[in-house]
């Protein structure tokens, strides 16, 4: 396994209190915990992958997921078991897009 | 609208099974109650352990429900995840829920926690039983991809309502483990047909070993939980219910056991068309089967 | 203890000899296809034996066998203990049995012990030799408590079996099992984990006397497992969802 960490500052939208989950640890999918951090000030996010070596794809997904959505006061944290970039990216979106149903 | 309950998630079905906006999570993802053993063996963790466990209402009703994620270690039982079981079955009993809905997916031990697995899913059993003595009923939904399978197959059976969809399978040993075994004339496990004729959930109902079998959708699961809570009658063991189940038992053995393949049995069971069975809808295989099915005893 | 090697030079436990031990007073117990039942004196009293041997697999009769004579026993001697003697290489692995339900067989013969246990019957497990998977988990672990003798055989799975299953090599299993409890085959680890109550050394008469004096109504095992360091997890996660109790 291996644990990679990003931060990303000065982003604007924030989420709701509640935390939400989506995904499964499944074969070429991941979970998405998602999370406010008030005061953190950042979008802080852990991944654990099985997958080794791949810090620099994981890299470019998260900075292009927070250029997508800006998130401030923010705490993701990912178990992943292989999914592609793709997978990836939707997982986000999908744990953002519940976030931010309740209407911010 | 329909939904699919063997391609929906746990947490999709716990959702759409209880009460609409009802059910509050215990030992929720964001508390981080993973698995103490994977790590070790590099392999990953899972926010929940792979089991959604939660208080909620069916039909009105105050219940504590769970549900196994099939795609996390195939659902099988760890240290954390065997503990929710056994934790949510002692608070039902603390709390005198009107029941205990289990939506089990699994392929019971989780081998990649062995000992404690094993332990584990012998508590859970415990506890169902513990709950039953406590009047509180234990409903069994069955109709996942991965079935319900290992030691879990045997605590679907310590419970007083088993439902399952045809999809779903119920057993012990899954047919790739008997292969390896004993080969692939004593059972192949690449024929479908079979496996599921074998521990599919028509099979089941018609030998006495599932109480209710519905279409692949969570509506009717949900139906079928909300009218199994409803039933009343004991919950609890008793000599004669146990000398009645021995009785099933045995003659089962006696009437069934030099069948071959498992419609051998449907025929046996009187039933015209045994080949069609597996092509009927839920509730013509129920209508069709009625009178010829063995009612099986919890 | 007395074994004996058969023709495959594993080692097989004598039952007749673990008898001898277990109850110096006298038993009656009879073997007919593997499938061990009886009674015996303990103490003076009658206890009922019921048990596997030869390392049997469990299939669907077996298990029915035995629940056979739980009922029996229930029905006609109340308050009577039970004595339940393990040696199992694991479920029967048989279309016939899976066809059949063989859960179902299990599960059954599980409620039975669980229906002893809450009619007044101390019901008692002894993994006198083989204890593998499925095969002694709605006996032995079901029971008040499940013992061991120290040199009997306790796992899930054989390791390359194991290692075939989980895609962990082989090796990496054979290491972790060295030390770790969870891995490790053998009853010091279940002891360790809680899923055995006691190992029995020396005087075997005894042991049994003390542990159908004990009242184990209650399941420990997860209690027990947390103050022995084997399973440091679940007792708290237990706590934590049936009685709100903060997980630290």
């Amino acid at each position: 396994m291996e644990t990679l960490n990003y931060r990303f500052a000065n982003g604007s939208r924030r989420i709701k209190p509640a935390p939400e989950l989506v995904g499964v640890v499944s074969s070429g999918n991941l979970e998405v915990l998602i999370e406010d951090a008030p005061g953190s000030g950042a979008c802080a996010i852990e991944i654990k992958t099985a997958a080794r070596g791949f810090g620099a794809i994981w890299e470019a997904v998260m900075q292009d997921f927070f250029q997508r959505w800006q998130l401030a006061d923010t705490r993701i944290s990912i178990n992943d078991m292989g999914a592609t970039p793709a997978v990836v990216s939707l997982r986000l979106d999908q744990a953002v897009a519940a976030m931010t149903e309740g209407g911010q | 609208m329909s939904t699919s309950y063997l391609e929906a998630s746990a947490r999709e079905r716990i959702l759409a099974v209880l009460d609409a906006g009802s059910f509050s999570e215990l030992l929720p993802p964001a508390q981080r109650v993973v698995s103490p053993h994977l790590g070790q063996l590099d392999a990953p963790v899972s926010f929940d352990d792979g089991v959604i466990i939660g208080e909620g209402r069916l039909g009105g009703k105050a219940v504590m429900a769970a549900a196994q994620e099939g795609g996390f270690m195939g659902g099988a039982v760890g240290e954390v995840h065997g503990a929710k079981l056994v934790g949510l079955l002692q608070r039902a009993i603390r709390k005198q829920a009107a029941g205990v809905i289990l939506l089990l997916e699994t392929g019971g031990v989780r081998l990649h926690e062995a000992n404690a697995g094993l332990i584990a899913v012998s508590e859970v059993m415990r506890a169902v039983l513990e709950a039953r003595a406590a009047g509180i009923p234990v409903i069994v939904l069955v109709g996942g991809a991965n079935g319900c399978f290992g030691g879990m197959g045997i605590v679907a059976r310590c419970a007083n309502t088993v439902i399952m969809s045809e999809e779903g399978r119920l057993a012990m040993s899954g047919p790739e483990v008997i292969e390896t075994a004993n080969g692939v004339e004593e059972f192949d496990s690449r024929d479908r047909a079979l496996v599921w004729r074998t521990t599919g959930g028509k099979h089941r109902y018609l030998i006495g070993d599932c109480q209710t079998l519905v279409n692949d959708d969570t509506d009717a699961f949900r139906t079928a939980a909300i009218a199994a809570l409803a039933q009343s009658g004991p919950t609890a063991l008793s000599l004669a219910a146990l000398e009645a189940e021995q009785d099933m038992l045995r003659r089962r053995i006696a009437d069934f056991g030099q069948a071959d393949d498992p419609m051998e049995i449907w025929a046996a069971l009187g039933i015209v068309k045994p080949q069609a069975v597996p092509m009927l809808e839920a509730e013509t295989f129920t209508a069709m089967t009625e009178r010829h099915r063995i009612q099986g005893t919890a | 203890m007395q074994t004996a090697v058969n023709a495959t030079q594993e080692r097989q436990v004598d039952w007749r000899a673990l008898a001898q031990q277990l109850f110096p007073q006298g038993h009656d117990i009879t073997e007919q296809d593997h499938f061990l039942s009886g009674t015996a004196r303990v103490d003076g009293a009658t206890v009922a034996v019921v048990g596997t041997t030869g390392h049997t697999p469990i299939g669907i009769e077996i298990a029915l066998a035995q629940a056979a004579s739980i009922l029996t026993t229930v029905r006609e001697h109340p308050g009577r203990a039970i004595v339940i003697l393990v040696d199992t290489q694991g479920q029967r692995l048989r279309h016939r049995d899976e066809m059949l339900g063989i859960n179902s067989y299990m599960a059954h013969l599980g409620k039975c012990v669980e229906l002893a246990r809450r009619s007044g019957h101390r019901v008692v497990g002894l993994v006198y030799d083989q204890a593998l998977s499925g095969g002694f988990i709605t006996s032995g672990l079901i029971a008040d408590a499940c013992y061991a003798l120290p040199d009997a055989t306790i796992r899930v799975m054989g390791l390359p079996a194991m290692a075939r299953i989980t895609k962990v090599p082989e090796e990496r299993l054979t290491e972790l099992a060295r030390s770790n409890p969870v891995f490790a085959p053998g009853p010091e680890n279940y002891l360790r984990m809680g899923g055995v109550a006691d190992i029995w050394t020396g005087d075997l008469a005894h042991a049994l006397r003390e542990a159908l004096a004990e009242d184990r109504s209650a399941d420990r095992r997860a209690i027990a497992g947390l103050e022995r360091g084997g399973r440091k997890l679940a007792q708290r996660v237990i706590a934590a969802v049936a009685h709100d109790v903060p997980l630290s």
